[in-house]
């Protein structure tokens, strides 16, 4: 019966979609709002879950149009065009990059995410964060596989900008 | 110029998300270019530290009874007697199925993580301009060395009559606990051994056994106190004969 099962489905991602609620809004009262709208509206909509489809991708394509529709999500999101046309070109690896990364701690790559659009960094913390495979990830953003590719693509792309960015101001200010 | 007929595959294969002949192309492409072999290393890197950094809020307890609650306050449908009996077994292989499964995903990515991490290690010590800090083939060089650095001894095998050469060994961490990381060579190919305290939680419960994690072979096992990683490209017979040697040792 869906009451029961939706249940023990359910609360182990609890703690998952606080933490991508809480990156998504920052803020501590928007996401606590917005992880129980999410849950309020899954359990409603339960009965119309298909079985044998991805139960998180469908609980954070939830927690995720919720906050797109919000106050702040309508603020923050910004469009992102001609994504489907983008190359995935090979890193070029003129610059030690793996260096900067590993000099990055944990705090100033929490920024980095923090500064990142929102669509750069629901993807990554999807991929990087939930592990989610990209055809779970296209799921939860309804988007194509090849549309996941490219974003996150660039969404590397934009942190390792702003890793880099965060670096030489560290420098200069010392 | 050859690389430019990877340059989509590296982020796919850095993700898990090749199926294994492209995986294995990758892979074979990646011991001979080093530009490649970078890249990758760089991607599983920012992976790396993107997980760590992103795993960051927890929500309130009140919070999670709320959402408890509104889970919880579900009426439930009434139905018949005989529904119940049948009910009651089914939702109990249900909720036990989902627990097994949970648990067995849970574990399998907690194992994955300390492989990974291992293959990481692997890959950015000869990556490294200096992938070793006691430059010897000598095991009675190389094991004093570690004495004040590590919180632990070990021993090292005698490798005179088999293929295996000692490069060298480092200090390393795996989840902030110290040990030994020692670079063999066979035929050309670095392999690596990691030796640990069996205590921590990463590594305590791990089965032992080989794996095949990222088109690497890795092997494990626990012996006197001590976790034993052997981590190499090459073929799991090379894997299990050095492993061979280190039980022997140990």
């Amino acid at each position: 019966m869906p009451a029961a099962t939706f249940e023990d489905l359910a609360m182990p991602l609890f703690d998952q979609l606080y933490n991508f609620a809480r990156w998504l809004t920052q803020d501590t009262t928007e996401a606590e709002d917005l992880v129980q709208e999410t849950y309020t509206k899954a359990l409603r909509g339960f009965s119309s879950f298909q079985a044998g489809t991805n139960f998180r991708a469908w609980m954070y394509r939830i927690l995720r149009n919720s906050f797109l529709s919000s106050r702040t999500g309508l603020r923050t999101t910004i469009p992102i065009n001609t994504e489907e046309d983008e190359m995935l070109l090979p890193a070029n690896s003129t610059t030690p990059e793996s260096v900067l990364i590993e000099q990055a701690d944990r705090e100033t790559v929490q920024h980095a995410l923090a500064d990142l659009p929102v669509p750069f960094r629901e993807i990554l913390l999807l991929c990087e964060v939930e592990e989610m495979s990209y055809q779970e990830i296209a799921e939860t953003l309804t988007v194509p596989m090849g549309t996941v590719m490219s974003r996150l693509f660039r969404a590397r792309r934009a942190l390792r900008d702003l890793l880099r960015n965060k670096n030489e101001e560290g420098r200069h200010g010392l | 110029m050859g690389c430019e007929r990877w340059g989509d595959k590296l982020g796919a294969y850095a993700d898990g998300e090749l199926d294994r002949a492209d995986a294995n192309a990758v892979g074979l492409h990646l011991r001979e270019c080093a530009v490649c072999a970078a890249d990758v290393l760089d991607q599983v890197q920012m992976k790396r530290s993107v997980q760590m950094a992103g795993r960051r809020y927890s929500a309130s307890t009140d919070l999670r009874n709320r959402v408890g609650e509104l889970v919880a306050s579900k009426p439930r449908r009434q139905t018949g007697r005989l529904w119940k009996i049948l009910l009651i077994p089914a939702l109990a292989v249900l909720i036990l199925s989902v627990a097994v499964s949970l648990y067995v995903k849970r574990e399998s990515a907690r194992r994955h993580g300390v492989y990974s991490e291992l293959a990481d290690l692997h890959v950015a010590a000869l990556a490294s301009a200096t992938p070793v800090d006691v430059l010897s083939t000598d095991r009675h060089t190389v094991k004093p060395w570690f004495q004040g650095k590590i919180p632990f001894s070990f021993n090292l095998p005698e490798l005179q009559g088999s293929e295996f050469t000692l490069v060298g060994g480092r200090v390393t961490y795996l989840a902030q606990t110290p040990g030994a990381h020692l670079i063999y060579q066979v035929r050309k190919h670095e392999v690596s051994v990691f030796i640990f305290q069996d205590r921590g939680e990463e590594t305590a419960s791990l089965p032992s056994g080989p794996v095949h994690v990222l088109s690497f072979n890795v092997e494990n096992w626990s012996q006197n106190g001590l976790r034993y990683f052997v981590v190499g490209d090459v073929g799991s017979e090379d894997i299990e004969g050095l492993s061979r040697l280190l039980r022997a040792a140990g």
